[in-house]
């Protein structure tokens, strides 16, 4: 086992962008290569130790490698973007893009993560402890295709357009969430534990939502298609009674999409 | 006195019959020379290009790569950017964007890839001030736009009264007004068909309104077309594009001008060159792989490029260039609007439509090219069938008709197929079975060699346009435009295609005007390049009268015609180019 641990020297101004955390880039490199990776702020590239404080414990393969961020991380960009192995886990706020395009690995964010965690996630974990913003999961702008596999565990609430796009893998929001989430999805698994505003599942064509609080204006295309009890959406069981419900019509002429609301 | 001399390299020059000669390249302000004075000679750039490939600096003759239709391209397709990107440096501008990317990183991605020319291929009238907007930022290239007449009012009413002097009397005013170098012509009849929700389907059909058939139109430009003696001949577009089947009325549509007499009648200087410089062609084909497929329905759709390239083999008044699909994204964007309906109903894909008043139309989808799809795997291998089928080289061009079978930088990678079988049968390995089972490709055994490469990409790509009295070959007096790749012909190895492609993709120096642009892929100047375009003269009484109809139906127009014209500040470095000057212009009949 190694461990990299990052402490963040202080107030980061213009918000950098910091693909090169990732525990596949950084394992078994020597502290010097580590502070000298560069990152974008702006329209100068600076090293890493600019921004961090930088130690260097043990040399392992990717995957025996832990980079723990020791401090808030709220302004920097794009940690573990595309990672595929290893760890990283952020002892405070992280912030946009966090794990976005990761292919494998675990990330844990002990705080609040910033908009597009996740994004195009294509596998590994990435577990949110405080709330996220909004595109968790999604596609990029102007792309259909959002997360195609992994899992990301949102503890606290999360905003707009959650899972957009989604393909396939998994969400689970302990709390709530705000307009369009699943909008467009194709695959994969929704699970809001909370309450949402609107849009859920707009434009979806196949994949699964479950809503267990209260959905404040439900989509129009959505047709009721039974009730079940502890139903079992893939390997994932859901709690209590819901309302299912095939959609959205308003696109598609045979969709495929299953939106689950639990019944008050 | 800057001078510039390329040493010792395998010049591949087929204007100039030149195939594999070990040979000094002298340029002095710009020009090739035959050789140096003594003085020049010691203060001149020297480039080392022993054991490598010397070839004139690429030209593109058929791409999108300016105007109102591409930057609706980048405007629906953020997700095309956001992973193409190019950081500034301290000459270079940033930019971003794969299909369609920002127009600095258009010149210097065709700048690094040792292309020197590239020319728009469609300018609608309405759009040209746009066009030359978006040229004008375009670092290194020189340039030119055709103009789309297909399916223009004015057009389709002279030609249905058989008034083609006047038509012509109409290109050519429209060309000098909105400096123009060459007549485009899009779905003949069928893009007016489209603002009433409907299509031509047949070279006879007539459209609604103006009753005037694709035929007529065809027939039409092409005579306006030599009757105007412009450098170069009509590109057409033909209808039923991307329709199964449609390489029967491409085969009749080509037979139309069949017989015509090529003219040019541009004052222009002529390079030096040992073979014919000037166009034999009266029509240019555009993307003719879009225009070859066979079958009669997507069931039973395969290639249909046997019978097309029969026809082409036989004829000796048509150039064609293929438009390849190298799979991967691409973001078609045509002025046949109902064509990219027909896409956007196959592919559910996001697109765009528009109407361009009395002049043409416009569509744009993004689009995917799948291995693994049926259907583009007969794309790819029909783009390729279309350049080893012909037998005569200088009959074809080598495009992707860029953005829409593909990308320009996928280049290399189309010349790599071009060159080895191997490199074929890899990629049909990872093809659907459709690929070689629907198209005589698998069964093609050809090779180009160097000097083929050198007609497709730069020589016939010049003749075919007229700018071969400057570019596209390496004679007294051409523009310096030069590309050295590191690639030694004498050893050759076609059976290792990825280190094939590696040498086209980064060339070791891009010379332009005898200046050092690029070296291996690193932008090392930025010169503003020159904007072509032609100044077609005819008889001055017919123009008054042209003008009158003109302006008689200039209420039609949303804007007002005393804004119509685009000056000629808005071009960086205009070489207009005199056609049929004023004292030999035709008299009316």
């Amino acid at each position: 086992m190694a461990e990299i641990v990052l402490v963040p020297k202080g107030k980061i101004g213009i918000n950098i962008e910091a693909e090169v955390i990732r525990p596949d880039l950084m394992a078994g490199k020597p502290k010097a290569e580590i502070e000298g990776m560069k990152v974008w702020q702006g329209p100068v590239e600076l090293p890493l130790k600019e921004f961090f404080d930088i130690d260097v414990r043990g040399a392992a393969t990717a995957e025996e490698t832990t980079i723990i961020i020791d401090g808030d991380v709220s302004r920097v960009k794009h940690i573990g973007h595309g990672m595929k192995a290893g760890k990283i886990e952020i002892r405070g706020s992280a912030g946009m893009h966090v794990g976005a395009e990761s292919a494998g690995g675990v990330i844990v964010v002990e705080k609040d993560a910033g908009a597009w965690a996740g994004m195009e996630m294509k596998g590994g974990l990435l577990q949110i402890k405080g709330n996220a913003g909004d595109h968790v999961g999604s596609a990029y702008r102007g792309s259909w295709r959002g997360m195609t596999g992994g899992q990301i565990m949102i503890e606290g609430n999360a905003r707009s357009q959650l899972g957009a796009g989604l393909a396939g893998g998994q969400i689970v929001v302990s709390g709530n969430v705000e307009n369009f989430c699943g909008m467009r999805q194709g695959g994969g698994l929704i699970v809001v534990k909370g309450d949402a505003i609107r849009g859920v599942g707009a434009e979806m064509a196949g994949g699964n939502i479950a809503v267990y609080g209260t959905i404040r204006q439900f989509a129009p295309g959505f047709v009721e298609n039974g009730r079940e009890e502890n139903p079992k959406v893939g390997d994932f069981p859901l709690e209590g009674m819901f309302v299912k419900y095939t959609g959205d019509y308003a696109i598609s002429k045979n969709p495929k999409g299953l939106l689950y609301s639990r019944e008050v | 006195m800057a001078a510039t001399i390329i040493k010792n390299g395998y010049v591949f020059d087929p204007l100039n019959g030149i195939d594999g000669e070990v040979k000094d390249i002298f340029i002095r302000d710009g020009k090739v020379v035959a050789s140096l004075s003594g003085a020049e000679a010691r203060d001149a750039t020297i480039i080392d290009a022993t054991g490598k490939t010397v070839m004139p600096g690429g030209v593109d003759s058929h791409s999108h790569v300016a105007g109102a239709k591409v930057n609706a391209g980048r405007l629906m397709r953020p997700e095309d950017h956001y992973k193409s990107v190019r950081a500034k440096t301290d000459i270079t501008h940033s930019g971003s964007g794969y299909t369609v990317p920002s127009v600095y990183k258009q010149g210097y991605d065709y700048a690094a890839m040792g292309y020197t020319t590239v020319f728009e291929a469609a300018m609608p009238p309405l759009e040209a001030r746009h066009t030359h907007e978006e040229m004008r930022s375009t670092p290194i290239l020189d340039m030119g736009a055709y103009m789309v007449f297909g399916n223009n009012w004015f057009i389709m009413r002279y030609l249905k009264d058989g008034d083609v002097e006047k038509a012509a009397a109409y290109v050519a005013w429209m060309m000098r007004t909105h400096k123009a170098y060459g007549i485009k012509c899009v779905n003949p009849a069928g893009v007016e068909n489209w603002g009433w929700a409907k299509n031509v389907h047949g070279l006879d059909d007539h459209n609604i309104h103006f009753d005037i058939t694709p035929r007529e139109v065809i027939r039409g430009l092409a005579e306006v077309n030599e009757l105007l003696g412009l450098p170069m001949s009509l590109h057409l577009h033909t209808n039923n594009l991307g329709h199964p089947g449609n390489w029967e009325i491409t085969r009749d549509s080509l037979q139309i001008t069949s017989g015509m007499d090529p003219k040019n009648k541009t004052e222009v200087e002529w390079a030096e060159t040992k073979e014919n410089a000037r166009r034999k062609q009266c029509v240019y084909l555009a993307h003719a792989q879009f225009s070859s497929f066979g079958g009669t329905s997507w069931r039973d759709f395969g290639s249909g490029v046997k019978g097309l390239v029969d026809y082409v083999n036989g004829a000796d008044h048509v150039v064609i260039d293929n438009g390849a699909v190298p799979f991967g994204p691409a973001t078609a964007m045509t002025g046949d609007g109902p064509a990219i309906h027909d896409l956007y109903m196959l592919s559910g894909q996001k697109w765009a439509n528009c109407d361009i008043e009395l002049e043409c139309g416009s569509g744009v989808i993004s689009l995917m090219y799948l291995k693994g799809s049926p259907i583009s795997a007969v794309q790819w291998a029909m783009g390729l069938e279309l350049l080893l089928l012909v037998k005569d080289p200088w009959k074809t061009i080598m495009t992707t008709d860029h953005p829409n079978g593909g990308v320009f930088t996928q280049y290399p990678q189309v010349i790599t197929w071009l060159m080895s079988k191997k490199a074929r049968d890899d990629t049909a390995k990872e093809c659907h079975k459709w690929a070689y089972d629907r198209s005589s490709l698998g069964g093609v055994d050809r090779e180009l060699s160097l000097y083929e490469i050198a007609i497709l990409t730069r020589a016939n790509s010049a003749r075919t346009i007229g700018m071969s009295y400057r570019k596209g070959h390496l004679g007294v007096g051409a523009d310096g435009d030069v590309t050295v790749y590191d690639l030694d012909p004498t050893k050759l190895n076609v059976n290792d295609p990825a280190a094939l492609m590696q040498k086209f993709a980064r060339p070791d120096y891009t010379v332009k005007d005898g200046q050092v642009v690029a070296r291996q892929g690193q932008i090392v100047a930025v010169p503003k390049g020159r904007r072509y375009y032609c100044r077609p003269y005819l008889d001055d009484a017919l123009e008054k009268e042209m003008l009158v109809d003109v302006k008689n139906w200039f209420k039609y127009y949303t804007l007002g015609f005393s804004n119509y014209p685009v000056p000629e500040k808005y071009l960086t470095n205009p070489v207009p180019i005199q056609v049929n000057k004023p004292l030999e212009a035709v008299v009316r009949r």
